[in-house]
């Protein structure tokens, strides 16, 4: 996993509830055997239509977010299954961060695992930058080791995320390796 | 005072390897079952990294998610051949036992869990798969994870996690005749929304839960993620006891014995304190439509679309109706069909075959309507044959498959076409989910039967003969 310490993007605004990862990443795209390529299938049927032309409403698609690298979304965002590649779809497209009231669970650490900083913020706040970002221009920089939000004023905001996921974004770790150093640990328990 | 404990902490104690302030907790994993979907990327990391499978003897694959239905040699789509390519030769190269598309033991992976008696009261089970939590009607703590976390377990057989919070939902009273499982949990989500169990394990609890039998217990907890919980579990009785009895996985004799008991100690103990405690009355739960695009968006049969103006989220509302090609305030009787998809982890198991044959039972099919039957397992498929249960739904004019996912999620051939309506045993009528632009209507095998033959929904009570 890519460390993540700090990362400034443009503000794409997903005015929706709910969005589940079958949205983010249809079905028919996981048959893939590998992590990459996924960006392509984001938001599959909301970006293309059935013979697979852009549609020009979408939000996405729109000249003024394609540089987008933060997305902001209304509740409860990544419910559904628990397909990993939803996150990697996000990633490999270029978001590195997902501003959202509330998630699910499995999306959450999903996100977590791929060097996505996922933030939940309070629902007034998350809709407040929603409309800034809606009609005009909208950056925000991220600031992990500080939990900062700050806009292009230098408006602060601060978040929450648990220590031990803040750490391991930042350093990049390999989770595996760091359980593995357990293994007497693990060992132990088998034969009790 | 002080001792009672519920069932998760009792599980959740039992399995912690390593704990430390400021950190989750590392916990023990008993069972990893595994698919052909969520697992390639997973082994291709622990190879990339020289590390192997821990406990192949603690895991269990099969292929579910891509497999034909129709005629199992026929595999169309190369990518879903490689795919499950890759899942066979993993388990070669990591011994792990593998339950391919013409194994005996075959079927979707939260069907075979229990009915192979790898499933037991106690256990912590993982999959990559979020309805995972169907183990949990066992009194397992059993959740869906990610890729990672599936490389994680894979390497480690633990997982990092943090202590859950636990919610009681209390089912009072008993369901009436005709109202079954798939209508209890849906009224719960839709009573309480598709966010209340996030962050939460919940237990079901109460008479109308006691009541369920194993199988009607696991439609419940396969549905606790559509509440955004990652696990949903009951605590384990006699019932569980002897539905585990004589499986193939669980031992025999004195050591069952011994086994059992330690089994019926788990259930919560009386007094025990929840996080959140929440009520819902059997009785006043009706057979369940979802008219939109999540699950909380259903109603009574008896029901219709929401209005408009007297709804909170009013554009997510307004966009589901749209999506779904539904006015607001339109009787839910009034909607029609063209497919029936009777199947999935929610509905595909004997006694789900069983009710909607007893409604299609010598009536045909509705002929603009499309129907299939998909059994949860190559052994819920023979056992059905062995009774006659595919001839009622074949000379009804349904359409009578080999196991797999098939329609729940459309990654093989079996899809509902653009603009298509169908009434399905299934757990999710998210936008796209049984096909680009298809809309899907989330009903109990009862209500998709009764609707196969009048080709739109219909209280499933009104029908004469009717299975409690
Ligand atoms: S039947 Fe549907 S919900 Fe169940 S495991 Fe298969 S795809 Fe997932």
């Amino acid at each position: 996993m890519e460390a993540i310490q700090k990362h400034t993007g443009l503000v794409y605004p997903m005015n929706r509830t709910n969005v589940d990862t079958d949205q983010i990443i249809p079905k028919q795209f996981l048959k893939r055997i590998e992590r990459t390529g996924f960006g392509q299938f984001l938001f599959y049927h909301w970006r293309f239509d059935e013979e697979g032309k852009k549609r020009p409403d979408f939000g996405l698609n729109k000249a003024e977010y394609n540089n987008a690298s933060v997305l902001i979304a209304g509740e409860n965002f990544g419910c559904g299954s628990s397909r990993e590649h939803a996150p990697w779809a996000l990633l490999d497209y270029g978001f590195r961060v997902v501003i959202a009231p509330s998630f699910a669970d499995i999306f959450y650490n999903n996100a977590l695992k791929n060097g996505i900083i996922p933030i939940q913020m309070e629902k007034e706040q998350v809709d407040l930058w929603m409309r800034q970002a809606e009609e005009t221009e909208f950056t925000l920089e991220v600031d992990l080791k500080e939990q900062r939000i700050r806009d292009a004023k230098h408006n602060a905001v601060y978040f929450d995320i648990p220590a031990y996921h803040k750490e391991k974004l930042l350093n990049g770790w390999d989770e595996i390796a760091l359980t593995l150093k357990l293994e007497d640990k693990i060992e132990a328990y088998e034969m009790r | 005072m002080g001792n009672q404990e519920t069932i998760v902490d009792k599980i959740w104690n039992k399995h912690v390897v390593h704990a430390e302030k400021g950190k989750p907790d590392l916990l023990y994993i008993d069972l990893h079952l595994v698919h052909e979907v969520t697992s390639p990327q997973a082994f291709e990391g622990l190879h990339m990294n020289n590390r192997k499978v821990r406990r192949p003897d603690l895991t269990y694959a099969t292929m579910d998610h891509n497999v034909p239905t129709k005629n199992r040699d026929v595999v169309k789509d190369e990518i879903a051949n490689k795919q499950m390519e890759t899942l066979r030769e993993n388990c070669e190269k990591n011994g792990i036992a593998l339950a391919d598309m013409y194994h005996p033991d075959q079927g979707i992976v939260h069907v075979i869990g229990p009915q192979l008696g790898l499933t037991q009261p106690g256990k912590t089970i993982v999959c990559g798969d979020s309805h995972t939590s169907t183990h949990g009607a066992f009194g397992a703590l059993a959740f869906g994870i990610g890729t990672s976390e599936v490389e994680h377990v894979l390497a480690t057989q633990t997982l990092w996690q943090e202590q859950p919070k636990t919610l009681n939902v209390q089912v009072k009273g008993d369901l009436g005749a005709g109202v079954t499982a798939k209508d209890l949990i849906l009224a719960i989500i839709a009573k309480f929304g598709v966010r209340f169990g996030t962050g939460y394990v919940i237990e079901y609890t109460g008479d109308a839960v006691r009541n369920l039998s194993m199988e009607e217990r696991m439609t419940v907890c396969n549905m606790s993620i559509e509440a955004g919980a990652r696990a949903g579990l009951i605590s384990p009785d006699e019932k569980t006891v002897e539905f585990l009895r004589g499986k193939e996985y669980v031992p025999s004799g004195e050591a069952f014995d011994e086994l059992a008991e330690s089994w019926l100690a788990l259930a919560t103990d009386e007094g025990a304190v929840y996080d959140k405690t929440v009520t819902i009355h059997a009785e006043e739960i009706e057979p369940q439509v979802s008219w939109g695009t999540n699950p909380g968006m259903c109603v009574p049969v008896s029901g219709r679309t929401p209005v408009l103006n007297e709804v909170e989220y009013k554009e997510d509302v307004q966009r589901a109706l749209e999506y779904m090609g539904l006015k607001e305030n339109q009787p839910i009787t009034s909607i029609e069909i063209d497919h029936v998809f009777i199947g999935s982890c929610t509905n595909s198991r004997l006694s789900d075959l069983k009710k909607a044959a007893a409604i299609v039972e010598g009536k045909q099919v509705k002929s603009s309507v499309r129907a299939i039957v998909v059994p949860g397992s190559f052994s819920v498929k023979l056992q059905a044959e062995k009774e006659g249960i595919d001839t009622i739904f074949k000379q009804a004019g349904f359409e009578w498959r080999e196991a797999g996912c098939s329609m729940c999620l459309a990654m093989n051939d079996d899809i509902v076409p653009h603009s298509g309506r169908c009434a399905s045993t299934s757990n999710r009528n998210f936008e796209g989910r049984q096909g680009n632009g298809a809309r899907t209507h989330l009903v109990s095998p009862e209500m998709a039967a009764a609707a196969a033959i009048e080709g739109h929904f219909v209280d499933v009570r009104t029908i004469a003969g009717v299975p409690n």
